[in-house]
């Protein structure tokens, strides 16, 4: 089978990359990129685990060829987090909110909540169920999730200037965000 | 309300998830991310018959494949049959897993079983290859239900085992000489017979798929040592070797497994899935790295599933509000393998005769049937959710029919504090304060009056569901959980345990009772998140909501010895103090009384390793601990929902589960818990549910489009509350969670729409078609 | 990696149409969504692809000089619903595309495929049978234009010939003009879903708002193809809107039943279809009145 050179931005960098014709962008992220945090979980479009941002797009890798990607824009979670390993607000919520379970759905959720981010848009925790409604997650009923895509919102509108109101969170916790934000920072000391 | 509870330094508290910033940042390996490149890779040839033997297979054209590197058929492997469910050995031959399945399997039972493997060079070529496998088959006629199964002219699965298909017939009563139709009578002579309420009814719970994100991957190898070495996907690390050890007929030590990260398991990973044949698979390549990543389709039809339960059910009451007796007898298809056998089905029994008082008695039976279907095994909370949708459908049908409030039958009539059931002991009793406050958050009695005798499209509707729910699997099963600790040269501690982080928060809450326990601060808990046999000590594995109990107690018992040896070691280098006098807090030696700091642990920890004091003393502590209790959680679920009639559509206006736990060790990781434990109870209650055909015995909706696994807009936001009181019998008084939020919502929603229908829906799932054929029925739309 | 003949990446419609001429193994690639899977699945497997995915002439929306609004088929879902033109005039068409499978899905596939591929659950289809949409077909011997309503064939059949590409959809003026319309699509979950059944409908009221002027009902999965039916629109057409109440939006739900040919299958039963075919017909044309500015009391 044919292999052509294609070349890409991936995470920032440019590559090229000697990709069989037949090959997923899934296969060639996780197989020659050794990106494997854009997870294998149902290799037909329905779960999501393999998003990747293309032209800040989310689209599930798993049935998309490699042989588009020519000249395009690819961002996995690898290639969220900066040099000094400094997290997106999208990550640190993520965390904050206990929105991270067995984790294998993660990524994706991660790389969709940044385009929502990035959409700078005010949205609805509705807004958000809608649009997170193509990556599936077993673990956690979704709540945290989309608690943690509002505030992540949050600090983006705050930046804009926009009000913007987030559901409480851990309304039943005897904890408060403060403390948890002190958590926080300790924990990503710790890496 | 207040009660004692255990809130400590780290212990009660929230903590960020120790894997979290791993898992954000995509660094967190699963199994297949580790697979080395040059890894081949393998395929499983599935039988498209349900029923029947496999008569020759022709393998030539496959191994003509380019790429191939060796074809094995169910002729070709050892002749042992061996157990796949993560349960912990017995040795009482009675009580063991059955042996009932080769690696690849010429007596077909299911459609979908194992008969052949494709090992090759890429997927490409496999799969190639595998579809130029000639397969013939001898067919039998193909019977999918248990009460088929039970006909005398059903050809029996293992004739080995069985003469029929009947791998467990039990009946738990409340007393041996318990009749149902004896009770009535003397129900009638006791309270008239136009004072009894009786239902007699069908229920039927529908076969499930776990559906966790991460494929049940393996990759094995033969190691320079000799050693067979799977990295698997699997919740059971220590069984999982067994398993392989049995199927391979090997020596336990030759044979290794590794568990990184995993991506759920939710009872599907406690069972050997492909890891044995991965690890024969690897034997006969010469044991190069073989790496078998089965599909989502294979996931669903050929690892395991939930029971499917038939059941019919009776009971009664009185007309002011007393439930008297139950019978159960319940028809449960276990499909073409035993896996986890009669367990299940025994802990649906239990919870059935348990979860109410049963003045006038209770029989529970149940036929546990080999059928013609995907192998049911263990999934989340293990046969209750099953058992409360017996229970508390039958609860609010008898309170419906007799005119009676189900909140206060269930004040009246269900468990009370004490209950004992063999080793099982409701020591901290939550289960009223639980229903209380659910009671309170849904304004039951308002929404009660409000909802009755509506008309219309849109109605509304209240509904709970109750349940208990063992911790561990004490008496049943051993508990055991092995533990150690290292002191590092800094005074920081590497925590090596047994038990396993499956995305439920385990590695986080041991660090915690770690660092509670031992005076070092939870930032420098190291703890080994990848479970290896060959490192790690020996614990059974993540099931049955038992490690945070049996592993946090053994943490506990390490602990407390690690701590003596560090101050074993002080006086060492403080001989003015007494080890009673001294304690470790916030990693220093501390005098107890002062909290003086008379030694920083880095200090202790690097002269207790590098001062040439001939004592050689590189601090560690090691403790594997039995269990021999086994104490009851609660709780419940309430809900209001509201129903479209014509589109038969439920939309969850407000949902609140409510758990009697125990000490909550880590509220925000327990809440989070909870809401998908609440998520799939949904799935089970509105949209989730495998077809099989039953003429083929084929699964119809092998893939997440036609198998419905809730999405996020079909989420609503979940209620969480803890009746958080510390039970006597754990180290920090913590009972199961992990199984239990999956258990009552599904029920509470069924009730609900008794509530605003009036129609006793006693099918799951209660799909929009099922609700709209009963809705017309009734003549409502 | 997908067991695939072999691949190219069309320049242009004739190219593609050359490429395809050379082996009959080959098929057209778009955005991926269904083909990929079909090649996974062993439907497609082994076979040849020509991929239209990098022809910018297959892409976009615009209104034409004559008021015809043309939409190339390789435009993806999330464009179509967040077009302008589309917005403005095929509201219903942008709402009933934004309801594909999940916004991944709606990001990669297009709107060609969806027609293409022949599905009765295609969400497209019974929108974009309701505004009659014209289908333009390049060729080996030429183009062609073939109406929406010659367009099926049978379940997963069209008349499109392995050779020809799609190089248009066109909704003349008068089908889209002081119309307006609803979908529902009907699954089981409210995302990642395949249709159990969608009805779309499009209702044109007079100046005063008094009487539906035209209707079109159509449906997908309520027949063995996407298509509309007229017994429901001929019952509905020329009625008062004070005139309509619960027993004539029964009848019509009724009328509209009898134009439809709902199956048993595993994924609903022919009693559940039959009742969302009615309950369905009464929502989106009530909603679609509401949309036109009519007001009616049931």
């Amino acid at each position: 089978m044919a292999k052509h050179f294609v070349k890409m931005n991936v995470n920032g960098k440019d590559v090229e990359v000697a990709v069989d014709d037949r090959e997923s962008l899934l296969d060639t992220l996780r197989n020659q990129l050794n990106l494997t945090s854009v997870k294998k979980g149902c290799e037909v479009g329905e779960c999501g685990a393999c998003s990747v941002l293309l032209e800040g797009r989310c689209l599930d890798s798993c049935i998309y060829l490699s042989m588009w990607a020519e000249g395009k824009h690819i961002i996995t979670v690898e290639g969220l987090t900066d040099e000094n390993g400094e997290l997106t607000d999208v990550q640190k919520e993520f965390i904050k909110q206990a929105a991270v379970q067995c984790g294998f759905c993660t990524p994706g959720f991660i790389l969709k909540a940044v385009e929502l981010v990035g959409d700078n848009k005010p949205y609805s925790r509705e807004e958000i169920k809608r649009l997170i409604s193509g990556n599936l997650c077993r673990c956690t009923g979704y709540m945290n999730i989309v608690t943690a895509i509002e505030h992540a919102i949050a600090h983006n509108m705050k930046k804009l200037g926009i009000d913007y109101k987030v559901s409480s969170g851990f309304s039943s916790l005897e904890e408060k965000e403060d403390s948890l934000e002190e958590k926080a920072k300790e924990l990503y000391k710790k890496y | 309300m207040e009660y004692d509870k255990f809130i400590g330094k780290y212990v009660g508290r929230t903590e960020l998830r120790v894997d979290a910033y791993g898992k954000v940042t995509g660094r967190a390996k699963y199994s297949a991310d580790l697979a080395p490149k040059d890894s081949y890779v393998a395929k499983v040839l599935h039988s498209t018959i349900g029923n029947g033997e496999v008569v020759s297979i022709d393998i030539e054209e496959a191994k003509k494949v380019d790429g191939v590197v060796g074809v094995f058929t169910c002729f070709d492997v050892p002749d042992i049959e061996f157990p796949t469910a993560g349960h912990p050995y017995s040795l009482d031959p009675g009580h063991r897993d059955l042996c009932d399945r080769h690696l690849l399997n010429k007596r077909v039972r299911y459609y979908g079983d194992d008969i052949a493997a494709v090992v090759a060079l890429d997927e490409v070529a496999a799969t190639k290859a595998l579809k130029k496998i000639k397969v013939e088959y001898k067919e039998y006629p193909v019977f999918t239900t248990a009460r088929e199964g039970l006909d005398k002219n059903a050809t029996p699965l293992h004739p080995n085992l069985f003469k029929d298909n009947v791998i467990a017939h039990i009946d738990f009563k409340t007393d041996k000489d318990f009749d149902y139709d004896k009770a009535m009578e003397e129900a009638k002579k006791q309270y008239g017979a136009e004072n009894l309420v009786e239902i007699v009814k069908n229920v039927k719970t529908p076969l499930i798929s776990h559906s966790h994100l991460e494929l049940p991957v393996s990759y094995a190898y033969v190691d320079t040592n000799g050693k067979i070495t799977v990295v698997a996907s699997t919740q059971i690390p220590h069984i999982v070797r067994r398993c392989v050890a049995h199927a391979l007929g090997v020596p336990m030590g030759k044979v290794r497994i590794i568990k990184p990260y995993i991506g759920g398991g939710f009872g599907n990973k406690q069972d050997a899935l492909y890891e044995p044949l991965n690890a024969w698979l690897t034997t006969k390549v010469n044991g190069h790295p073989v790496l078998l990543e089965i599909s989502r389709e294979e996931t669903i039809v050929s690892t395991r599933t939930r029971h499917r339960m038939d059941a019919d059910i009776k009971g009664v009451c009185t007309k002011d509000g007393k439930l008297l007796f139950r019978k159960i007898t319940n028809y449960v298809a276990n499909g073409g393998y035993a896996s986890h056998g009669n367990s299940i089905t025994a802990k649906c029994a239990g919870i059935f005769k348990n979860l109410y008082k049963n003045p006038m008695g209770c029989s529970s039976e149940a036929y546990t049937v080999y059928t013609n279907s995907p192998t049911s095994g263990a999934m989340r909370a293990y046969g209750v959710p099953q058992s409360v949708s017996f229970a508390e459908t039958l609860a609010d049908d008898l309170c419906f029919k007799a005119g009676l409030d189900p909140y206060k039958f269930r004040m009246d009539n269900i468990v009370e504090e004490g209950f004992k059931d063999g080793g099982n002991v409701f020591y901290t009793y939550g289960l009223k304060d639980a229903m209380k406050i659910g009671h309170d958050h849904i304004k039951w009695e308002e929404k009660r009056e409000k909802y009755k005798n509506q008309t219309g499209n849109i109605r509304r509707g209240v509904g709970m569901c109750c349940f208990m729910y063992q911790t561990a699997v004490w008496p049943i099963s051993l508990e055991v959980s092995g533990v150690r600790m290292i002191l590092n040269q800094d005074g920081s501690m590497q925590l090596q345990i047994g038990a396993t982080e499956i995305g439920q928060g385990a590695d986080t809450v041991f660090s915690q009772i770690a660092a509670e326990t031992t005076g070092i601060t939870f930032d420098k808990v190291y703890i080994m998140s990848t479970q290896d046999t060959d490192l790690t000590p020996y614990d059974s594995g993540a099931y049955g909501s038992r490690q945070s109990y049996v592993c946090g107690n053994a943490i506990h018992k390490c602990g407390q010895i690690f701590k003596k040896n560090i101050l074993e070691y002080a006086i060492h280098m403080k001989p003015e103090y007494k080890v009673e006098d001294l304690d470790v807090d916030n990693n220093n030696v501390i005098i107890k009384k002062s909290g003086e700091v008379i030694l920083t642990m880095a200090e202790l920890a690097t002269n207790a390793i590098y001062e040439k004091d001939g004592l050689n003393n590189h601090i560690h502590a090691e403790a594997s601990i039995e269990t021999t209790t086994n104490t009851f959680a609660s709780g419940c679920c309430f809900v209001d929902i509201e129903i479209d009639m014509k589109l038969g559509l439920i939309t969850i206006k407000d949902i609140i589960n409510v758990h009697d736990s125990g000490t909550i060790l880590n509220p925000a990781l327990a809440i989070a818990q909870v809401h998908g434990g609440m998520s799939m109870s949904l799935g089970y209650a509105m949209s989730e549910e495998l077809l099989v055909d039953e003429k083929t015995g084929r699964v119809l909706n092998d893939n997440w489009l036609d198998y419905k696994i809730p999405t996020a807009m079909d989420s609503p936001d979940f209620h969480v509350e803890f009746v958080n009181m510390k039970d006597p019998t754990g180290g920090y008084g913590n009972k199961a969670l992990g199984e239990p939020p999956a258990v009552p919502p599904a029920v509470a929603v069924r009730n609900a729409v008794l509530n605003a229908t009036g129609c006793m829906m006693n099918e799951f799932p209660m799909t929009s078609q099922r609700l709209v054929a009963e809705f017309k029925k009734q003549g409502l739309i | 990696m997908f067991d695939m003949k072999w691949f190219h990446e069309a320049s242009s419609v004739d190219d593609a149409i050359e490429w395809l001429k050379k082996d009959e193994d080959a098929e057209i690639i778009s955005g991926g969504t269904d083909v990929l899977i079909w090649m996974r699945e062993g439907k497609y497997a082994g076979k040849a692809l020509v991929s239209i995915h990098n022809i910018p002439e297959l892409k976009g929306i615009s209104l034409e000089q004559n008021g015809d609004i043309v939409i190339r088929p390789a435009t993806n879902f999330y464009n179509i619903t967040h077009n302008d033109i589309i917005q403005k005039y095929m509201k219903s068409l942008g709402e009933a595309v934004d309801m594909v499978g999940g916004p991944q899905t709606r990001w990669a596939g297009t709107i060609g495929g969806n027609i293409c591929n022949g599905a009765t659950s295609a969400e497209s289809a019974s929108t974009m049978s309701a505004f009659d949409a014209n289908i333009e077909l390049k060729g080996p011997n030429g183009i062609r234009v073939v109406p929406i309503s010659n367009w099926y064939l049978g379940p997963g059949k069209t008349v499109k010939d392995r050779c020809e590409v799609v190089t248009k959809f066109i909704i003349p003026k008068s089908n889209y003009e002081n119309f307006y319309g609803y979908y529902i699509k009907y699954g089981k979950r409210k995302a990642m879903e395949i249709t159990t059944l969608g009805c779309s409908c499009l209702v044109k009221l007079d100046d005063k708002k008094t009487k539906i002027e035209d209707i079109k009902l159509a449906y997908g999965v309520a027949n063995p193809i996407p298509k509309r039916v007229v017994e429901g629109e001929n019952f509905a057409k020329g009625k008062m809107l004070k005139d309509i109440d619960e027993q004539f939006l029964k009848e019509y739900s009724e009328a509209a039943l009898s134009g439809t040919n709902p199956r048993d299958s595993w994924r609903a039963s022919k009693d559940f279809r039959i009742q969302l075919i009615k309950e369905l017909a009464i929502r989106t044309l009530k909603e679609s009145i509401s949309r036109a500015g009519g007001k009616i009391n049931g």
